[in-house]
């Protein structure tokens, strides 16, 4: 139990030292990501070969949260040498305990190759993904075992806490937040300190801290890489808030699709407690603050504060209108300081470096720094974090390695189904960075593209799209972007609450126009109605949900109208996606007979053929007929497209 | 809500009551603990949610508000094997339609539903954040990414699905 500031820094000191920095540290991945791929299987043979095969004593291993580059997961990163291995499997722990630890030998198969250079690349910190990255948020994660409190102390954790509950008044804390220029990472970018400021002078003999775990943007895990791997770094920002506006209990509103989230925020919890880091009279300063884990239900509409707060207290997330904001009565109608877990953290950054080296980074109106989960067409799939400022052609191209399979680049989707939009390069853009502007020949590329637009608060507003929390989805030209208006609008209808009326019915109204689009069906006069429409539910909603669902629709709308124009004139989908509106053939001149699509089909549409008289048909195999899609029985599965080898089926 | 089925009359009260007990003791958040019955029972069953209703003094109406408001509830029981495919926006992008048209028409199930024989229950979920292998399908807690119309078929008849079920009897492998 530590009963002083005094205490808290020996044992951060004790923790050092018991660090024996000459043993050799496996860290190995074991965020979700990772564990989807097999890690929890990689790391059990590396417990057992250690402690077998002589390596007790000279190598530790430690299971962290997850490193960011989910692409090549399993991922295992020797420490202090910082060799890199990727999609490690549990026939390989052998060896990299025997060669690259015993012997010194790396192991080539391992190894990370830049596929833009051909290039073999040893350390986590020369690979292109990791470069550009400014890891300040997540700069733990890789060297921590989010289990054990005694890592997080021994890099200094709780010392921005200590330094605050010892040296720091509410206003001062504020003042530190204010001057740092952080701005809510949950997606609207509301400075930080002003909201602390609100609550702190609200008056009420009880206050709440919240934290608000409840991602749920799909395609977006930002906050739940970081509560998985790094539970403390929140905790610590949880207690900095309380202290600051004078809360005496927090919660952390976590989604229930995240039990890994909730296990660890749970175990740092309860460490925490017997440190006496969190309880009462905290290091001896009369200071009492405790923290409950809420498990969201799974409602998209509880991410929002009002909603949130309904559901903590046990009831159905129901948004309600707004003034009061929560800052001044939310929990029971008590002041509540609700921050995203992101911010929670950088907080907590922020009052351990100070807010000089806080607002060093970044652009003028947008400080620190951004993660992302970069996501969907893109070949380096994974987390990463960013100074603001930087570009979205260096997040897409030199962080993440482009468009795979040679697709050329669409467009970007920011901020989820409700708080963003889509930012495209109009005109199209090179499939890397690098390629000469003649490589895309029919799509010439403009110098001032949205490409190169930073990423910052108001470059991303001024050009129609929002930060939002983090999602960032890659889209290539196989894309529809009318499908994906409706992908958002479908989500959406599941999620409105119901409770006011331009929401509930005004979303299913422009999903049903989409859904005739999408199916043939649409009629000239439909983008006019859908703009109409979008307009009405962004107005006249009650909260954000429905005030900013019209986004996605409105914004492919702007970018894209020749696609909705193809789908509703020309009945085509020029992406391939919509599925009624496609169809599909074999080409005689491809098909070599192999009979794998007729396998796959799973309605016995594909029919075969002789070919006809003077019909070239040069690959196919001797004694074998060739294929072809009967559309009276077809389906449009696309079973068939996927699964020949040739390319020879066609969609279009 | 429905008439209480066989099944659920036969429902092990037991766990539910000390579920009760600690929530009543700990005053935890009502959503947590049903979340605790839904883990335990796979769904929430009609008998414990009576209980729930007599110990704590809330009306049926309201359990049942927010059991149909959070898609983490479900009032029927599910299959042996749980099916969950991921709809976020990654797997969307990369393919997760098809997919899950090809499970739907396969199982001849839809979303939400469970196979007659209590084989398969099929569920979808927003995101799971394992992006890096979308379209995933989570089958049983196992990950089956980089998914696709004919390798999913291949995962389902690893779990049981018969070849003349899916209407592809002809593939002589």
């Amino acid at each position: 139990m530590l009963r002083t500031r005094s205490d808290l820094e020996a044992l951060q000191a004790e923790c050092r030292k018991a660090h024996d920095p000459g043993l050799v540290t496996v860290t190995l991945c074991a965020g979700t990501g990772c564990r989807a791929c097999g890690s929890l299987a990689v790391g059990e043979k590396l417990a057992g070969a250690i402690a077998s095969n002589g390596f007790q004593g000279k190598v530790r291993l430690k299971r962290t949260g997850c490193h960011g580059f989910c692409e090549r997961g399993p991922l295992v990163v020797l420490q202090p040498s910082g060799v890199f291995y990727q999609r490690v499997q549990p026939k390989h722990v052998d060896d990299i305990l025997r060669k690259t630890i015993g012997e010194g030998a790396l192991i080539d198969e391992l190894l990370y190759v830049d596929p833009s250079s051909g290039s073999t690349i040893v350390k986590e910190s020369e690979i292109p993904f990791y470069k550009k990255q400014k890891r300040v948020i997540f700069g733990m994660n890789g060297f921590i075992d989010p289990e054990e409190i005694r890592d997080y102390l021994r890099l200094g954790g709780y010392s921005g806490f200590a330094r605050a509950l010892s040296e720091m008044d509410g206003e001062a804390i504020i003042g530190e937040i204010l001057r740092s220029g952080l701005r809510g990472r949950g997606g609207a970018g509301f400075p930080t300190g002003r909201k602390w400021d609100v609550c702190r002078k609200a008056r009420g003999d009880i206050k709440y801290v919240v934290c608000n775990a409840d991602e749920g943007d799909p395609g977006a895990f930002m906050d739940r890489s970081l509560l998985e791997g790094n539970p403390h770094r929140v905790i610590e920002g949880m207690l900095i808030g309380a202290l600051a506006v004078g809360a005496q209990r927090g919660y952390i509103y976590v989604r229930h699709e995240y039990p890994l989230a909730v296990k660890h925020v749970a175990g740092a919890i309860a460490q925490a407690r017997e440190l006496g880091l969190l309880g009462e009279n905290i290091l001896g300063t009369g200071f009492s603050f405790d923290v409950k884990i809420n498990r969201g239900g799974g409602a998209f509409v509880c991410g929002e504060e009002s909603a949130l707060i309904l559901s903590i207290q046990g009831e159905t997330g129901l948004p309600y209108q707004r003034p009061p904001y929560p800052a001044e009565a939310g929990l029971w109608g008590k002041p509540t300081l609700i921050n995203n877990v992101e911010t929670w953290a950088a907080a907590s950054i922020i009052v351990t470096e100070g807010a000089d080296w806080f607002n060093r980074i970044g652009t003028e109106t947008s400080k620190g720094t951004k993660v992302f989960s970069l996501v969907g067409k893109i070949n380096n799939t994974g987390l990463i974090e960013v100074p603001m400022g930087i570009t979205i052609r260096e997040v897409l191209f030199d962080i993440g390695g482009g468009i795979p399979e040679g697709h050329r680049f669409k467009a970007v989707q920011t901020g989820g189904p409700s708080g963003g939009t889509i930012l495209v390069d109009e005109k199209g853009a090179p499939i890397r960075a690098d390629m000469p502007a003649g490589g895309a020949a029919e799509h010439a590329v403009l110098p001032e593209s949205l490409l190169d637009l930073p990423i910052d608060y108001e470059s991303l507003t001024g050009a129609g799209s929002m930060m939002g929390s983090g999602g960032m989805i890659v889209m290539d030209e196989t894309s529809c972007m009318v499908d994906v208006a409706r992908y958002f609008l479908t989500f959406l209808t599941e999620e409105s609450c119901g409770k006011c009326l331009p929401c509930r019915e005004g979303i299913r109204q422009m999903l049903a126009i989409l859904d005739r689009i999408t199916s043939g069906r649409g009629q000239e006069g439909d983008i006019e109605l859908l703009e109409e429409l979008g307009g009405t539910v962004a107005e006249t909603s009650l909260c954000a949900l429905g005030g900013t669902a019209p986004n996605p629709l409105l914004s492919t709308i702007r970018y894209f109208r020749h696609e909705y124009v193809a789908h509703i004139r020309d009945k085509r989908c020029p992406a391939g996606v919509c599925r009624a509106l496609l169809t599909f053939s074999i080409d005689p001149r491809a098909c070599t007979g192999c009979g794998v699509c007729a396998r796959e089909c799973p309605s016995g549409a594909i029919r075969t053929r002789a070919p006809a008289p003077g019909e070239s048909a040069p690959k196919l195999r001797e004694g074998r007929l060739l294929h072809r899609v009967d559309p009276t029985a077809c389906t449009k599965c696309g079973a068939c497209f996927e699964a020949c080898k040739f390319q020879a089926v066609s969609k279009e | 809500m429905a008439m209480t089925s066989a099944r659920e009359a036969s429902v092990d009260l037991a766990p539910a009551e000390e579920m009760i007990s600690r929530y009543l003791e700990e005053r935890e958040a009502i959503i947590g603990l049903l979340q605790d019955i839904q883990e335990h029972y796979g769904y929430l069953p009609r008998p414990v949610l009576d209980r729930i209703s007599e110990r704590l003094g809330l009306p049926r109406t309201q359990l049942y508000g927010l059991a149909t408001f959070y898609r983490a509830f479900t009032l029927k029981p599910q299959g042996k094997h749980k099916i969950c495919v991921c709809t976020g926006t990654a797997c969307h992008v990369r393919g997760a339609v098809p997919v899950l048209d090809r499970i739907q028409s396969d199982l001849k199930l839809a979303p939400g539903e469970t196979t007659e024989d209590g084989q398969f229950s099929l569920q979808t979920v927003n995101c799971v954040g394992a992006c890096a292998l979308g379209p995933v399908v989570i089958v049983d807690g196992q990950y089956e990414g980089h998914m696709n119309t004919a390798k999913i078929r291949r995962v389902l008849r690893r779990y049981g699905l018969k070849k003349e079920d899916d209407g592809d009897a002809a593939d002589s492998k």
